[in-house]
């Protein structure tokens, strides 16, 4: 079993997480998984009741997680977005950035390695749901 | 025959396994029979080729040539500048490929 | 033309290092070749047939001369003397290390260049019109839009992992010289009620399946421009295909979804993305807009041209174009001599048009999709001198749009993907058409050719297009007709059975004589072909 990486202070959410129509069928779950192509929108309604969202990489080629991780920051979804599956230590930047903040990968990650990447780059291009400020706006205040 | 190519990580220079290394000349490629996944496997392990594979060839008297002609074209070097193939001083290298 | 602030250097210096530490975990073992190929990848390096190859971005395919002499010098000092403009405004070199590719990353980073996004499943270099900002046909400069989508769409986290590759074109004339509707996103600005907004097309593409995109939107504000492409690019990157590569493109999902429906989804998102503060204020395109104006041009300059030299009179009769600004003209210097390879320059003649942009052209050139460089801004009373220069480093074929001026992909001599040589082909094209006369006579003519049915070569939007596949082994060769990359942009069609290399030459020359015989009046190839039909090429072809 791999180490989780966490970037966020408060406790683990111990629940496991139930699957999107489990979870919209019953249910007082607190924790859900989406997998690749499911509609993370289904979820905004019910978004107070969670605390843990589960979003799966069946490949680190399959970019829909990172819209799907924008869309429930974009709606003010502030418990823990976790990325599970085949995440590779260059795209956790890139993750951080659509709101990401914790990760389950299926091989483990050189923590060194990890850290060298989420400092290198200073400034960012665009917006995203992370709020680093784009270069636009350090032009022009 | 079977013969195993790929690219020199580094360089990225076309390769040929020889029976113990890798030549960047395809008239040094040994028949590995069927018995290749392992050399495959070990080489690219060990870095000492980049995505390898096995291709099917002919022996000539020239040596092995590759049955496509993109394996050809790799183990010459591009018909269009004879001055950047491994046979530069050759006038007819590229009818071997065609 | 743009220059980077310091934000703009520390991005590109960054990816240096970045890829630096890539390439060094790589080289040690701690990244497999699976992992690291889309690194590499959106770092413009493939492993090609031969050997790594790198493509350079050429933002919007505008460079000065200082650049121009850095692509020269890393064609000497990396690879071998030589490289290879590209349909997509680029250049790219065919003998790269993979120990090297940092140090040249620095290299470009040193002039304001960089690799960034030149392959992999995101956002591609932007491309416009090669003759932007000097062109007599244009509302506005394209350029200002499509650095603000540069640099929005550089390391984008939420578009780089993209079902499949991602080309967007910006062009504001109704001329469209950028094959703008064969792009996944088309922009055409346009004025409104006297505001500049941008006209969108998606869906468009070659490959495979080509289409031609439809216009989903007629007018997006300036300030709206970024929130409308994500909410383009967040349905793509949730709905695009992902179970077959071959259908992977944006073409596919708005086909497949239908206009309407994929419009929709976009205004729906688009409802959404509006209100979360992702567009650029007006005065960030009027910062970038600041470094495209014009050039300090001589406000009496003189029309007159001696055209006494024949051959020059050839040249400027084919290869110059109409200027904006009087006592000015459009240069394009070929890169298609007979017996050529399309698109290939050597490091000296990088060099002599990186010192002819300085001395004629307000430092600045362009590279076409159709492989050609453009200087953009030339005194006509320059023009001799000019041309007797790039002669003497035979860069003066003077055949520009006609049927030697091909397009070809790298095709089998270079490329992993394809399964038929392009290359000599062209070259045996440019040999059979070799005389001037004829050429002319013949008048515009677009013939591309693909070594595969990627399309790289344009094939399907070919006055003529030759799309060469493997026929048991052997190469051969089809014919297309009728494609058009311009405003009245059409897909070519296939004329019946394939022919090898010397055949397919015979039906190009056959398929001319009939358009001689044919024509009426000044039409184009095209326009016979158009008015003719299919039918009269196929039975003078196959009989």
């Amino acid at each position: 079993m791999v180490e989780p990486i966490r970037f966020r202070e408060d406790d683990v959410h111990e629940e496991p997480a139930v699957s999107l129509d489990a979870f919209l069928d019953q249910s007082n779950a607190t924790s859900v998984r989406i997998e690749a192509g499911e509609d993370a929108r289904l979820l905004l309604p019910l978004l107070d009741r969670l605390a843990l969202i589960e979003i799966d990489f069946p490949a680190f080629g399959d970019g829909r997680g990172y819209s799907a991780a924008q869309i429930l920051r974009e709606a003010g979804y502030a418990g823990e977005l976790r990325a599970s599956g085949d995440v590779l230590v260059d795209q956790i930047a890139y993750m951080r950035r659509c709101g990401f903040d914790a990760f389950a990968p299926d091989a483990p990650i050189d923590p060194a390695v990890m850290q060298r990447a989420l400092d290198r780059y200073e400034h960012v291009y665009q917006g995203t749901s992370d709020q680093h400020a784009p270069i636009w706006k350090l032009r022009h205040g | 025959m079977k013969i195993l190519t790929g690219n020199d990580l580094k360089t990225g220079d076309v390769t040929w396994w020889t029976g113990s290394d890798w030549s960047r000349h395809v008239e040094d490629a040994v028949d590995v029979g069927d018995n290749f996944e392992a050399i495959l496997q070990q080489e690219e392990a060990a870095r000492h080729v980049n995505v390898p594979y096995a291709i099917d060839a002919e022996m000539t008297e020239n040596g092995p040539r590759p049955a496509h002609i993109k394996d050809r074209v790799r183990a010459l070097g591009p018909t269009v500048r004879p001055d950047l193939t491994l046979k530069p001083a050759d006038p007819d290298a590229g009818n071997w490929v065609i | 033309m743009y220059q980077y602030d310091k934000y703009d250097q520390q991005m590109v210096d960054t990816r240096v290092a970045e890829f630096r530490d890539q390439v060094e975990r790589r080289l040690a073992g701690e990244l497999t070749e699976d992992q690291f190929k889309p690194l590499r990848l959106m770092n413009g390096l493939y492993l090609q047939l031969h050997a790594y190859m790198l493509r350079v971005a050429i933002p919007y395919g505008t460079l000065n001369g200082k650049q121009m002499r850095m692509l020269g010098h890393i064609a000497r000092k990396y690879d071998r003397d030589y490289g290879h403009f590209t349909t997509r405004q680029n250049i790219q070199y065919n003998w790269i290390k993979l120990e090297d590719a940092p140090d040249i990353l620095a290299d470009l980073a040193s002039v304001e260049m960089h690799a960034i996004q030149t392959s992999g499943n995101c956002i591609r270099n932007i491309s416009s019109d090669q003759y932007a900002g000097a062109a007599a046909d244009e509302i506005a400069d394209p350029r200002p839009w499509a650095e603000i989508l540069r640099q929005w769409s550089s390391f984008h986290p939420e578009f780089s992992y993209l079902p499949r590759k991602f080309k967007i074109a910006v062009i504001a004339s109704d001329e469209d010289r950028a094959a703008m509707r064969l792009h996944d996103i088309g922009i055409q600005l346009v004025l409104k009620d006297g505001q500049l907004g941008a006209k969108f097309f998606v869906g468009g593409g070659m490959g495979r399946t080509p289409m031609i995109a439809p216009e989903i939107r007629d007018f997006v504000p300036a300030d709206e421009l970024i929130s409308y492409a994500e909410a383009c690019l967040r349905v793509y990157n949730r709905y695009g295909r992902r179970d077959n590569k071959y259908k992977a493109r944006i073409k596919i999902l708005v086909h497949e979804l239908g206009q309407e429906e994929y419009t929709r989804q976009v205004e729906e998102e688009f409802a959404h993305m509006k209100k979360l503060g992702l567009n650029p204020p007006v005065e960030e395109l009027a910062r970038i807009s600041e470094y495209f104006q014009d050039p300090a041009f001589i406000a009496d300059a003189s029309d007159e041209l001696d055209l006494s030299d024949p051959d020059f009179n050839l040249w400027v009769d084919q290869n110059i174009v109409a200027h904006k600004q009087p006592g000015y003209a459009i240069a394009t210097i070929s890169l298609k001599p007979t017996s050529g390879i399309p698109g290939d320059a050597s490091s000296a003649q990088i060099d002599l048009m990186a010192d002819l942009a300085e001395q004629y052209s307000f430092d600045e050139l362009r590279v076409t999709h159709s492989q050609n460089i453009v200087l953009p801004h030339v005194k006509k009373s320059d023009l001799y001198a000019l041309w007797q220069k790039l002669d003497a480093a035979g860069l003066a074929p003077a055949n520009l749009d006609l049927i030697t001026d091909s397009i070809a992909c790298p095709g089998l001599d270079y490329c992993s993907l394809a399964n038929a040589r392009s290359i000599p082909l062209a070259q045996k094209i440019s040999e059979r058409f070799a005389d001037l006369g004829r050429q002319r006579e013949l008048g515009e003519l677009k013939l591309k050719i693909s070594g595969c049915i990627n399309a790289c070569g344009h094939h399907h939007a070919g006055h003529i297009g030759i799309l060469g596949v493997d026929r048991k082994g052997t190469e051969n060769y089809q014919l297309l007709l009728g494609g058009s990359a311009a405003e009245d942009t059409s897909l070519a069609k296939i004329t019946g059975p394939g022919f090898d290399e010397d055949g397919v030459i015979d039906a190009i020359e056959t398929v001319t004589d009939l358009y001689l015989k044919e024509r009426q009046e000044d039409e184009r190839f095209i326009d016979t072909y158009r008015r003719v039909g299919m039918a009269a090429f196929k039975e003078a072809i196959y009989g």
